[in-house]
């Protein structure tokens, strides 16, 4: 089943630079191989395709049952250079939360939350 | 059991809720209390602030803070360490000493640390071969003509931890990096010279930093968050042990958890196995966090590595202007009728001869900073408009600052919701981070007892 990423995850965004840098964390172990199989980079560019200009690079922090993504230019040029309402990214963690992934249908999900 | 220390952080940023620190002093107890006040734009405002009037150039907040809590500071034996300083940190604790001295405060003690602001040696370092280049592009800061405005160094931790070893009740610094204001008290209590001694103290500065963001704030699972109008300030619990527990006062709103100790972990992050400071290399792939009673949360396995033979510099230079502005537009087809209001503004512009570098338009209501990733709202009932512009010419900025009211009579019905005046062009300050030898940085410490 196809399920928001709110369902199994929490996420904090902030800025980078010109970029923003999204950290996604699992809710359980499970929750922390399918974010690593589903949500790559590529999957997070197409994702903020109309937000994110540049690469997205994404980091594996394992301990923390959490991945790390940078969105390099998404903040309209950077925090005091930019005229747009977000220049620092803090709604990014949000967006990403709302990211579909396909999940087993006997997955745990969490009950509430934004997304549903 | 071993000797531990409590240090609390009562600001997140400038602008960060004023009555938190006191919160923080009178609300249990600590031995430390940090605060920060400097973003990178902040130090550019705070230079032109000097320029106007060299008495002033750091965060006015912080004083009216330690006015009120000078007289109990010794009593209840606490510490503060802010980099509250700015781009004067002698014109500030010049107004503490002074505060002191009204009040009868003796024997306090207050230090400064200084040598971060290179903006009057850039020439020097410049003819000496520095190229300060910019750490993305390469591109060399003297191989333009640029009106730079700020230029500061993140000075390592020791020249904090100096201070407080000289007795220093308070520590007022320039630009340090924020975590440094939480690990100069662990490394003046504790003399760690291990590189996961120091990277311990880092964390514990990396999940202060940003104040309530540790304890409930900005929490994805927000419904869960308790009494969020009486949010507690994170406090540091670090033992001679080389324990770490992050809390906050008994009896405050918000929560401390694993989950909000971790999203707090990763903010701002980059390459999380090589976060670099002055002071070490913290390998955040390496720590353990877990739940130790209720709103305890304990961190262990923290890994440093010796820090790089450079330092950090945050220069800003002037960058041309910009300006925005908005309007609420209501009614039937709210948002077609926001479109017509933008081309009508941009028409009336370019009939008058106005073009600009570069334009903005948002809708906000309709999808805006999630765009792409929501459909967009097209039947909204209210939308609004907001418009921003960027030029190297001031008066081009201003000009279209004069466009947005009149849409309110000569635009489509339903506008309203102009208020505060006419927008007017504000500097862009530009952010230009560069490296510098950390052989050629040197700290002032400077420490004045008064009464002495």
């Amino acid at each position: 089943m196809k399920v928001k990423l709110a369902r199994l995850a929490h996420a904090r965004s902030g800025d980078k630079g010109d970029g923003s840098n999204i950290g996604l964390i699992a809710y359980s172990d499970e929750g922390y191989e399918l974010l690593r199989s589903r949500v790559t980079s590529e999957a997070v560019k197409a994702h903020f395709s109309a937000i994110c200009k540049g690469a997205v690079d994404r980091y594996e922090v394992p301990n923390l049952r959490a991945l790390n993504f940078i969105l390099h230019d998404s903040l309209g040029g950077g925090g005091t250079e930019s005229v747009i309402t977000d220049a620092q990214g803090k709604t990014h963690g949000q967006g990403l939360l709302l990211m579909e992934i396909d999940v087993p249908d006997d997955f745990e999900l969490d009950q509430e939350g934004i997304g549903h | 059991m071993g000797r531990s220390v409590r240090i609390g952080n009562g600001q997140g940023f400038w602008g960060d809720s004023i009555d938190a620190p006191l919160r923080l002093f009178e609300g249990g107890p600590i031995d430390y209390l940090t605060m920060d006040y400097l973003a990178e734009v902040t130090m550019s405002i705070m230079q032109r602030q000097k320029l106007r009037n060299p008495e002033r150039g750091y965060a006015t907040d912080f004083v009216r803070f330690v006015d009120q809590v000078l007289p109990e500071l010794k009593k209840r034996g606490v510490r503060i360490v802010a980099n509250a300083g700015g781009v004067n940190t002698e014109a500030c604790r010049a107004t503490i000493l002074e505060s002191a001295r009204r009040q009868n405060v003796n024997g306090l003690r207050v230090a400064t640390v200084s040598g971060d602001d290179i903006l009057h040696r850039l020439e020097q370092l410049r003819d000496a071969g520095e190229s300060l280049a910019h750490m993305e592009t390469g591109e060399g800061l003297f191989d333009a003509d640029r009106e730079i405005l700020a230029a500061n160094v993140y000075l390592p931790t020791e020249p904090m931890v100096r201070a407080l070893d000289e007795g220093a009740d308070i520590v007022i610094t320039g630009r340090c990096t924020d975590p440094g204001l939480v690990l100069a008290p662990v490394l003046h209590e504790f003399k760690w010279a291990s590189w996961d001694g120091i990277a311990l103290g880092t964390v514990a500065g990396h999940i202060l930093e940003c104040g309530a963001q540790s304890t409930g704030g900005n929490f994805t699972r927000w419904w869960e968050v308790p009494d969020m109008a009486g949010i507690g300030y994170p406090i540091a619990e670090v033992s001679d042990e080389g324990g770490l527990v992050i809390t906050k006062h008994d009896g405050t709103g918000g929560m401390v958890t694993v989950d909000t100790v971790a999203e707090q972990l990763l903010y701002e992050m980059g390459r999380p196995d090589h976060y670099i400071t002055p002071d070490c290399i913290v390998d955040f792939t390496s720590i353990s966090i877990s739940q130790d009673g209720v709103d305890r949360v304990s961190v262990t396995n923290v890994k440093g590595n010796a820090p790089t033979p450079t330092l950090k510099v945050s220069i800003s230079y002037l960058a041309g202007y910009k300006a925005t502005g908005q309007l609420v537009v209501s009614g039937p087809d709210a948002l077609a009728k926001a479109r017509l209001c933008a081309r009508v503004v941009w028409d009336r512009l370019a009939m008058s001869g106005v073009r600009f570098d570069d334009t903005h338009e948002e809708y906000l209501g309709v999808g805006v900073v999630h765009e792409g990733i929501v459909p967009p709202a097209e039947h909204a009932p209210e939308v609004v408009l907001r418009l921003g512009v960027k030029d190297t010419d001031r008066a081009k900025v201003d000009r279209f600052g004069k466009e947005i009211a009149p849409l309110v009579t000569s635009g489509p019905p339903g506008v309203t919701g102009f208020a505060g005046g006419r927008p007017k062009a504000q500097e862009i300050v530009a952010y230009w981070p560069a490296l510098i030898d950390r052989h050629k940085v040197k700290a002032d410490v400077s420490v004045v007892e008064v009464g002495s």
